[in-house]
This record gives C-alpha cells, structure tokens and sequence, in this order.
C-alpha cells in the first residue's frame, strides 16, 4: 500500500442513522427489549414454573390436600429408596463406562483422515443420540431377544449361549445394555468438538521440550480434556437418570427405578395413602437434576476457558 | 567432523548455552503431492548466529523451519548440527527450542509450570525446575506473574514466555516460526527487541521465519530469502538491500520499479544516461531486459520539458514517494518531504539515476505483486 | 546441566541403528488400533438395527417379506396415530419458531449482553425431564386444555428448547449479524427487509436443523404422551407391541429411517449451503 488514501475514512456514527433524541423515543428503547424478550420469558416461566410449583407444592401434601412430610418420609425409605437408588446407580454406570468409551471411540474419529466417516458419524451419532425411548426397546428385543432375538439365535448356532449364562435383557442390568446404546453415541457427540480443540501446537511443543506420547497426554492432553470429559459424564449421567421410556417399555415396570414409580402413580398404579409420593419422588429427580446440571456448567466453563 | 563447540564468551547470564551450535542444512528436499515445498536447500548457519528465513507464504521458510525442528521428515538431504547428523533423531530429542507463531502455551498449567516443563521432561528435581524457570521468567519481564494462566495473559506476554519456555532448556538451536505475526504492531515492535538483545546475549543460533521483511532486515545477522523452496539469496541485511542479486530479492526486499532497457556493452541507457550494470543472477540478459530501480536510485528535478510526470504522491513523514511517469511505465522515486510539498501532481520532472551501478534482470521475470 | 542435554544428543544412528523403523512401526500400531476401535464400534452399532430391519422384514412364518410394512397403514390406528404425531409436530414446530427465532435474533443484535442468561433458561428444560414435566402438567392444567392433545405441543416447545436454541444461537453467531445487519441499515434496508433479505438466507441451516430436530423430538416422544393419554406414533407403536411385533418392528425402523433421513438431509443442506457461500466469497 504505498499511497494512501486520499481523504479521511467517514467515522462510523455518520453512516449509521442517528438515533433521535427526546424523551418519547428514549423511553420506547428502555421498553423494546423489555416487550421482545417477553413472550419468550413469559412461555418459559409458564411452561417450566407451573408445574415445577405445582410439584413442589404437592410433595408436601396429602391427597386431601393437608400439608405433611410423609411423601418425603416414603421417599427415603423403603421401596421407593431402593427405586432411587437403583436410578443413580443404573445412571452412574451408563455414564463413566459409555463415557470412557466414547472418548476412545471419538479420538479414533477424530483422528482418522476420512471426512467421509466423519461425516457420517457426525449424523449417526446425532441420530442414535436422539434415538432413545421405545424403538431402541424394540430393537434391542428383536436383536437379543431369549428365544427369538435375530443375534441370540446366531450366537446360539456358534455355541454360545448368553441367556444361559445369565444374561437377562429385561433385568437391571439389561436396561443398563439398552442404555449404552444411546449414551456412547451421546458422549461422542459432545467429546469431539473437544478434542478438535486440542492444538496441534501443544503436541508439538510438548516433542520440542523432550515428551513422549504418553507423557504429552499425562501433563496436557488429558488434564485439558478433563472439564469436557466430566461434562460429558455428567451430561449423561442427567440424561439416563431422567430416561423413563426404554425402561418402562422393556421392562414393563419391573424393574424398581424411580421414573417409573413416578409413572405408576399417575397411571392410577399408587397404593392408597401414597398418592402424592410421585410428587415427592419427581421433587427428588429435580435436585438430583439441579445439582448435576450445576457442576456440568461448571465443567463447561472450564472447559472452554482452555480450550478456545 | 569436529564438534564445533565455540564458547563465546557473549554467552553469560542464566540461560545461557556453552554457545550456539552450528547448522548445516544440506539438499533438502521435500514434497507435498505435486508441490515441491523444499527444493534442494543447502545452508550453513554459524554458531550464535542469527539467520532470519524470508519469503512469500509457501516460499517453504515454515517447512525448512519445521524439518529443522524434526516434525517434518525430508524426503532427501540432511540435518546436521554440530556436525551429528540428525535425521533419524526425533524431535523429541533435538534439544531445540522452538517458539510457535500463537497458542502453544499449555492452558492447563501455569506460567512457571509452562516454563519448567522441559526441564520436567529432563527429570530435574521441583526445586531447581522452579529457580530456573523463575529466572527465565525475570529474564523476559515477567517475573511477577509467574502463577498466572496463559488464558488470562495478553498476546505479548504469552509469546514472552514461549520464549522463556524455549530458552529454559538451554537449547543449541533456537527456533521461532513467525512468533509475532499475531501480535499488534506496537507490541510487534518491544518483541523485536527483546528477542534480539536476549539472543544475542545468550549467543545462541537462532533461526527465525517470517513473511516481514522489516522484521527480518531489522533483527537478523543474515537473512535468507526464499522462494518456491530453494534460496533466492542469503546476506547481511545490508548487502540483501543494496546489493540483490535476483530479481526476486529486488523485488521482495524494498521496493522496485521495472524499467526496460537496452544493453550497451557492460552498460545500459537509461534516461539518456550510461550506467554500469550489475547482472542479475537468476537469468539470462542476452534478451530483452528491464533495469530494477530502487526509489532512492532516482533523483527528479523539476522541467517543464522533462520526460516524465507526476502521478502519485504519498506522504510517509521523512519522504515523500512519487510515482513518476516516464513514458509507458510508472518509476517510484523518495524525495525528501519538504522538496516532496513542493511538487505538484501532473508537474514535469527529468530523472536521474544516481545509484552507481544499475541492476538488470530478464524482462518480466517475476510476479510479484504489482501494487502501484 | 549440559551433560543431562548431551545424553539425549546420542540417539543417532551409530548408537541405536533401530530408529527409524520404530517409528514408522510406532505409527502402523496407532493405525491398526484405530481400525480396530472402528469396526467393533461398528459391528456393535450395526447389529441391533441390523436385526431390527431383518425382524421388520420377516412374517409370522420367518420368511422374508415386506408385508410387516406394507400392512402398516392399514393397520388399526395406524393413521390416527400418524396423523396426530404430524399435527403435533408441525404445531410444535411452529410455535417454536415464532418464539425462538425472533428471540434469538434480537438477543443477538439488540441484547448481546443477555446471551448466558438465555444458555442458562435454554438448558432448564434437561433438569425438568418428559417424566418430571408431565406430572406436574397433569396436576396444575385446566381441563379444557388437558382435554385437547395440544396441550402435549405446548410443552413439547418447552422440550425442543435446547436444541433449538443451539442450532439457532451457532447460526447466528457463525454469521456475525451485528455487522451484517449494520451494514444492510447503513444501505437504507429497513428492518423488515434486512430480517428477510439478509438474516434468514443465512440462517437456513440452522432453521432447517431446528426444525428438524423438533419434528423428530416430537415423533419420538413416548412419555408424556403416553402418561397423558393421547395415542400418538410412539404410543400407538408401543400398545401395538402386544398383537404383532414384525408391524411394530416395521414401524420403529420406519421411524428411525425417517429420521435418519431427514438429519441426513439438513447436514447435506448445511453442507451445500456453506460451500456456496464460501465460493461467493472467494475464500482462497
């Protein structure tokens, strides 16, 4: 650029049209964001907060309407605290196995050369991730399934017989098998965009300055991934924690977890006298949920303070 | 095959190396698909000296740079330092300092922690590693902020301590790739200084790659300019200016205008003046030829039957830069500002050449660029 | 100091002749490994709708046929079911939209600052899950409104929040619309015309991806529907498990395909549109 502009750029509050002054316009602009962002805080506190409330509310209630504690009481006791704990727990393992897997599964995505494959995980997993609830019961019955399930058959013809072993699709355990079906793909989902940001830059300065492989991902590979790996756990924690209709549909109710005595109340299954104790289990999903949701965002924040 | 070990004794102060190490980049040659991105580059760098790589992207400066370091593998030729050749040793195992162009600090340590890492991999115990990664730090300016994280520091700083990071290691061979391309001018400016006064403290070999040549001119002992991976040229910066030898370097250092000519015995005519040619080494003159003329090469007086005139004028605070037009071509020439007030567009001038030789290349050899 | 650097000096080749195959083996692992990863991954992605599709296309007697398919629409309370996922759907849809976009493009533009609030409000609905909401939906709604399906939709906006709000928020900030609708301003575009002339062209994608992602939420949604009582695709399928499951199969493959197809669809769309763009632009 050798010469220079013959006269001055125009400063940019001439370009724009000025705002007009006076009190009338000064104070449509103090409403307008006021009245835009209404509809919007107005649904969302009305659709969330309703019934929020009316949960909060009923959980200290009787069914005739008389404040007690006795929902809460059942909730940690008995039948209903056995339900909750087997939630964390089934939520607990379909969390850090699916969520250790998947980092694997998304490093070797990420690292392989075909934007082809890459392309077609990135849907797949956008699929499947979304794909829970009762087709994933239908499938994983028609695959696995004791007497007629299409892979249980082959296995049985190669001599293998999983059934015999043990093995009970419609158990804890095989809701859990259901389960990893939907997390792991979640989990990549969320870990990729994560190990995109790791620098080729920070590998190559760790080889400058004398590290191995391993010793690259011990001080800086793994210790940058760690917030979005947690996040990622505890997003799925959240999200089989909360997950009611792959269970129902599979099991049919027999297996004691809490979104499905939740559901038993209110499809009229709730033994006299325990009729608001829903309220006081669908209370206790909400905390569980609260609290994990809080650390995922703290997760999340350290996360991308590293990794911008 | 002596191992070069020239202690300087410039060499002092922490961080500091028993000297630099000598570089013999020999034939390399690397290609990507159909792109030659090395083509055969052979250099010797002096120990503690400091060779800045200039040229064009994709003149091959980056990739030089990284076989070098040992994340590119040529695929002929050799690296030797100290006279051991390296090209089956790592990069791990180079003991180079490489300082990235942005973004290598590792975000989940601090700075002191940054720093240290290389000693870490080194196995030094946490007391020393903390001293020694204290002083770099004082070393560069930054000793107060040694528990920070590189998130919360400015462009600048981060690039500090990559620096004291590289240095940490006491490495023979300090590499820089384009290290201050993504910082503001001004801040552009402090870096460029403190990098060349702590190298040339320390005394360590230095290889520096950039695309400005400002940089390079301003901080180098010599500068290699490249293009399309071979050497266009590699002298002081002063000779690299005043004496190219291609008419790329003509054209990439400084600025030049193309004037076509006729050869004269060992002279050419040249607004109707004689003047002695230096030949261009990249090409055949037995043909059509054009003169490469610096700005300053041109002297213009003003006259109204002059051959040429006045098109454009730019102010650049001590001079004033004309474009003169002599018939069917645009000739840059500085004047001083206040005889630059003077002049006015359109006016008539005659020009002069009053460089002592004139340098000559093949007519329309190369592209670059052509701003006005 | 010195001597420490010196020892890593020595790995040449006079000392240790067997570099240069050890890295190259080093990296022939690493790609054996992944090749591994992959196609067990595969194989166990595969499998179940492998044999989904095969039970989906078998009759009672376990011979291929596509008559679990073909007899789907005439099945009893098939097109009832369909019909009122479609509604729902749509509707959903499009009360999302007309909430979401214009929020998020004033926010956007107008109330930057706003932005965590509204990643904070969009990521409520994860801690009030379908099983959660509809218990206090069905205790806290009117009667007239419990007695229309519709109500399900109304609370199905609530559910597609989040990923809405996603794709819409990465459209936006992917654009960088505060100097795109300053400079359509600064032309003499008036608001109208630079929300339609200038914002929605860019933000196709992510609308398209919106909507996509609601629609397959909706035909998905098991819970709430069932627990309120409303035959849609997904309770209709579930009920239907009990008289055959070949049709029922049928209809969870047709499900999934469809949805595959229509994400498949958005990121080809996204893809074509990003690659115009970018031709317009003339990116080297």
């Amino acid at each position: 650029m050798l010469f220079s502009d013959l006269g001055t750029s125009v400063p940019r509050s001439e370009v724009l049209p000025p705002e007009s002054g006076g009190r009338k316009s000064k104070l449509r602009r103090a409403w307008l964001p006021v009245l835009a962002m209404a509809p919007f805080f107005i649904y969302t506190g009305v659709g969330l907060g309703v019934p929020i409330v009316y949960i909060i509310r009923n959980a200290f209630l009787t069914f005739q309407g008389k404040f007690t504690f006795s929902n809460m009481d059942l909730l940690v006791h008995g039948i209903y605290l056995k339900g909750f704990e087997n939630s964390l727990l089934l939520s607990v393992i379909t969390s850090i196995i699916p969520g250790i897997l998947g980092v694997f599964l998304a490093y070797a995505i990420v690292t392989s050369n075909s934007g082809v494959l890459k392309r077609m995980v990135a849907t797949a997993s956008a699929v499947l991730a979304n794909f829970g609830g009762i087709n994933l019961t239908f499938i994983f019955i028609a695959a696995f399934g004791e007497t007629t399930g299409i892979i249980t058959v082959w296995l049985n013809h190669i001599g293998l017989n999983p059934w015999s072993h043990g093995f009970d699709l419609y158990n804890f355990y095989g809701v859990a098998f259901v389960y990893l079906y939907f997390q792991l793909p979640l989990m990549v989902l969320v870990i990729t965009p994560a190990l995109g940001g790791l620098r080729q830059s920070w590998r190559e300065a760790a080889q400058n300055m004398g590290a191995s492989n391993w010793r690259y991902w011990r001080h800086v590979g793994i210790p940058v991934l760690m917030p979005s790996i947690l996040g990622g756990i505890l997003l799925l924690f959240g999200s089989s924690f909360a997950a009611y209709a792959t269970a129902q549909t599979l099991t049919e109710g027999t297996v004691t977890l809490a979104p499905i005595q939740i559901g038993d109340t209110v499809s009229g299954n709730a033994i006299a006298g325990e009729a608001n104790v829903g309220f006081a289990i669908a209370l206790g999903m909400l905390i569980v949920l609260s609290i994990t949701m809080v650390f995922y965002g703290l997760a999340r924040r350290r996360a991308s303070k590293w990794l911008r | 095959m002596t191992d070069v070990q020239a202690s300087t004794t410039a060499g002092s102060g922490p961080g500091a190396s028993s000297g630099g190490a000598s570089v013999r980049l020999e034939n390399l040659v690397r290609t990507y698909g159909k792109v030659r991105a090395l083509d055969g580059l052979t250099l010797s760098i002096e120990p503690g000296e400091f060779v800045a790589f200039l040229g064009p992207s994709g003149c091959g400066k980056t990739t030089a740079l990284r076989v070098l370091a040992g994340f590119e593998h040529p695929d002929s030729g050799r690296v030797v330092v100290d006279g051991k050749d390296l090209s089956n040793v790592n990069a791990q195992k180079r003991d180079m300092g490489m300082v990235f162009q942005s973004y290598s600090l590792f975000p989940n340590m601090s700075v002191l922690d940054n720093v240290a890492f290389g000693l870490r991999m080194r196995h030094q115990n946490g007391g020393q590693r903390r001293t020694k990664a204290s002083e770099l730090l004082e070393l560069v300016g930054l000793g107060d902020q040694s528990t920070k994280y590189p998130h919360q520091l400015s462009g600048g700083q981060q690039q500090r301590v990559a620096l004291a990071r590289a240095l940490a290691i006491e490495p023979r061979v300090l590499l820089l790739d384009e290290p201050l391309s993504a910082l503001d001018a001004k801040v552009r400016a402090e870096l460029r200084d403190q990098i060349r006064s702590l190298q040339q403290r320390l005394a360590i070999t230095t290889v520096f790659v950039t695309h400005d040549q400002e940089e390079a001119l301003s901080m180098a002992d010599r500068v290699c300019v490249m293009s399309s991976g071979h050497i266009e040229q590699i002298a002081s910066p002063a000779t690299l200016y005043a004496r190219p030898t291609t008419a790329f370097v003509a054209q990439f250092v400084g600025i030049s205008s193309r004037v076509p000519v006729q050869m004269d015995g060992k002279e050419v005519v040249i607004f109707g003046q004689r003047c002695p040619v230096r030949t261009s080494e990249s090409g055949d003159v037995s043909g059509p030829i054009d003169a490469l003329l610096r700005p300053e090469d041109v002297a213009i007086e003003v006259d109204p039957q002059g051959s040429g005139f006045i098109t454009h004028k730019s102010f650049f605070g001590a001079t004033t830069r004309l474009v003169v037009q002599i018939g069917e071509i645009p000739v840059r020439v500085d004047v001083r500002s206040d005889v630059g007030a003077d002049l006015a567009l359109g006016e008539h001038v005659r020009p002069r050449i009053i460089a002592r030789d004139v340098l000559v290349a093949p007519r329309g050899q190369v592209e670059i660029p052509s701003e006005v | 100091m010195a001597q420490v650097a010196e020892s890593y000096y020595f790995e040449n080749p006079e000392v240790n002749p067997q570099l240069p195959q050890r890295r190259r083996r080093r990296r022939k692992k690493f790609r054996l490994w992944r090749l591994v990863v992959l196609v067990v991954a595969l194989a166990y992605f595969l499998a179940p709708l492998y044999a989904g599709v095969k039970f989906a296309l078998q009759n009672d007697l376990g011979k291929f046929s596509f008559w679990a398919f073909t007899s789907l629409p005439s099945e009893q309370g098939f097109s009832g079911a369909f019909f009122l996922s479609m509604r729902l759907a749509f509707f959903t849809a499009a009360v999302e939209l007309i909430l979401m976009v214009p929020t998020a493009i004033f926010v956007h533009i107008r109330v930057p600052k706003l932005r965590p609030i509204m990643d904070f409000v969009t990521i409520l609905p994860i801690v009030v899950p379908p099983i959660v909401l509809i218990v206090g939906v069905l205790g806290s709604a009117p009667l007239w409104l419990k007695s229309s399906p519709y109500l399900l939709s109304i609370f199905y906006v609530v559910l597609a929040m989040p990923f809405v709000y996603r794709s819409l928020d990465a459209g936006l900030s992917a654009i960088d619309l505060k100097t795109l609708v300053e400079a359509s301003r600064s032309l003499g575009g008036s608001w109208i015309r630079t929300l339609w002339s200038v914002i929605m062209p860019n933000l196709r994608a992510a609308l398209l991806s919106a909507t996509a992602l609601t629609l397959a939420l909706v035909f998905g949604e098991y819970t709430m529907a069932n627990l309120d009582g409303w035959t849609t695709m997904p309770v209709w399928i579930a009920q239907f498990q009990q008289s055959d499951a070949h049709v029922t199969l049928a209809a969870s493959m047709a499900l999934l395909i469809g949805t595959w197809l229509l994400l498949s669809l958005i990121v080809a769309a996204d893809r074509s549109q990003s690659r115009r763009s970018r031709r317009k632009a003339g990116t080297p």
